[in-house]
């Protein structure tokens, strides 16, 4: 356990620092809003589909890699996670998690 | 924006530490201000509203011109014609953007002049803008079915491809169908709006043929080779679940119709006569596209950067879901003009703000369609932007449809509608 939490934290390092270093400021949020039309505004669902707002950053990036991995059953979520690299669903990982879940 | 908003970004110097002030400023949105007109309230245009609104924190002067005084949905008006949703389950009002502060103009835009930046309306007035957004939608080639190019015959011969009054028309006419009647339907050559649209209401007719009058048939007369869309499935679903009641022609390329026998022409085929005709005609860029000189793909479609759906042709002035030219594999649909605003909202705020758009945007595709009232099958799709090529790519390995079509994702279908609609209108 403590192993992974060193592994978030270094994780989380790196996704700061893409952050910070590239040309758009709003990457996070521009990706997460692609979820919106399913997951709600921000990530707060109208019902039907989970909410992701406040939904822990580790809890989302191991479905979402489940999902990219073919390992977690699913009809949408398995094709569309194959479509995001490891470090944009670290970003939205991130953003999604410090929403507010209403 | 003022000048002095602007020096101020300006002696903070690029790249760094703009990045790191942009960060701290989100997710509550960038300090923005300037006007936006948007043209069309659609999945588009609305989607474009409430984002710049969203995300300037309510800086941006946004004002959108819309003729139609609700939304009505395109994606489940199907089930409106196969008779198990009614149109008021598939109308949201705009009092949601409304309460956003953003105004809502009922009126149609007429003309564009680009030198002074201004939108003329019908009734009159003029609007000066910053930015344009034209999410205008499509309008129909009528004169490549020139029995249909007037108001008459295009209320016997009906296309329904826009969702309001023409999907329940065609409803009535379906209803008053005796039994044993045929319900033919001609699509276009491809690209046109929703690729898998015609194949679901071929469905949707059935399911009620099915049902209420089980001697009917539905005939779907294809302008393309082959079915353009979720092939396997829907083939499926003719064959087995609506076995003996639809009957699909490929390369039924529709030249005109006689309106009075309800008969369709083709360029090789027999004529087709139904008892019901439903002809979606070819169709390009809403018209207020053509009027702003922006549809610049086979005098059809607009090309826009796609960083930030400007046109290619003219500054200042973005063009946003059915109306643009596609890169490859990405379709007209309402999900994708939805995806296109987001990018296309950012890229503005950045332009207002005399930053640079983002260089990496992802759009994703998701669309359900209804085999019976229930029962669903999807599609869906991630595309990223390619900075060689200047356009979106699929993911390779991404996407993909259903194996077999399914109640849960007719759950997932209904979920899909009230969040987009929720997303997209408050």
């Amino acid at each position: 356990m403590r192993h992974f939490t060193v592994l978030m934290g270094t994780a989380l390092v790196v996704a700061a620092t893409a952050y910070a270093q590239t040309p758009d400021p709003n990457l996070a949020r521009n990706i997460a809003a692609g979820c919106a039309n399913c997951h709600g505004t921000n990530g707060v669902s109208q019902g039907g589909n989970p909410s992701l707002a406040g939904m822990s950053r580790q809890d989302l990036v191991a479905k979402m890699k489940e999902y990219k991995a073919g390992t977690r059953p699913a009809t949408i979520m398995n094709q569309l996670a194959k479509g995001y690299s490891d470090e944009q669903i670290e970003l939205v990982a991130g953003w999604f998690a410090a929403q507010p879940a209403k | 924006m003022s000048i002095e908003r602007r020096d101020f970004l300006k002696a903070l110097g690029a790249g760094g530490a703009l990045a790191a002030v942009g960060g701290c400023a989100t997710p509550g949105g960038t300090r923005v201000s300037g006007k936006v007109v948007i043209v069309g309230a659609g999945y588009g245009g609305a989607t474009a509203a409430k984002y710049l609104s969203l995300w300037s924190n309510g800086g941006v002067d946004i004002t959108v011109i819309e003729p139609n005084a609700e939304f009505i949905s395109c994606p489940l008006s199907n089930l409106v014609i196969g008779g198990s949703k009614q149109l008021a389950d598939i109308t949201v009002g705009y009092d949601g953007l409304r309460k956003r502060g953003i105004k809502i103009v009922r009126d149609t835009a007429t003309a564009i002049d680009a030198d002074r930046r201004v939108v003329k309306l019908a009734a009159g007035a003029e609007l000066p803008y910053d930015r344009l957004i034209l999410s205008p939608g499509i309008d129909f080639l009528w004169k490549d079915v020139p029995s249909l190019d007037n108001p008459q015959a295009q209320a016997t011969v009906l296309h329904a491809w826009k969702a309001g009054p023409q999907t329940v028309a065609l409803r009535k006419q379906l209803e008053a169908m005796p039994d044993g009647g045929v319900y033919a339907i001609s699509i276009p050559k491809a690209p046109y709006r929703c690729p898998p649209g015609p194949y679901e209401r071929a469905c949707q007719v059935a399911w009620y043929f099915k049902r209420a009058k089980p001697k009917s048939k539905v005939l779907i007369l294809d302008g393309n080779e082959d079915v353009v869309s979720k092939k396997g499935l829907f083939m499926k679903a003719w064959n087995e679940e609506y076995k003996g009641i639809v009957e699909y022609r490929p390369n039924h390329v529709l030249i005109d119709v006689d309106v009075r026998t309800q008969t369709a022409k083709f360029e090789t085929q027999d004529d087709v006569r139904a008892t019901v005709l439903n002809v979606v005609p070819p169709m390009r860029a809403g018209n207020i596209a053509q009027q702003a000189g922006v549809i610049t793909a086979n005098n059809r479609w607009c090309e826009v950067d796609f960083l930030s759906f400007e046109s290619i042709k003219v500054k200042s002035v973005h063009v946003l879901g059915d109306a643009i030219q596609i890169a490859p594999a990405m379709p007209k649909s309402a999900h994708m003009a939805n995806q296109h605003a987001k990018v296309c909202a950012a890229a503005v705020l950045q332009l207002l703000a005399g930053q640079p758009v983002s260089p990496t945007p992802i759009i994703t595709n998701t669309c359900y369609s209804f085999i019976t009232d229930k029962e669903v099958v999807h599609v869906d799709s991630v595309h990223q932007y390619d900075r060689e090529k200047k356009t979106f790519l699929t993911v390779q390995g991404s996407g993909g449809v259903s194996s077999a079509m399914s109640a849960l994702e007719g759950d997932y279908a209904f979920a899909w509608a009230k969040n987009i609609w929720a997303d997209t209108l408050t």
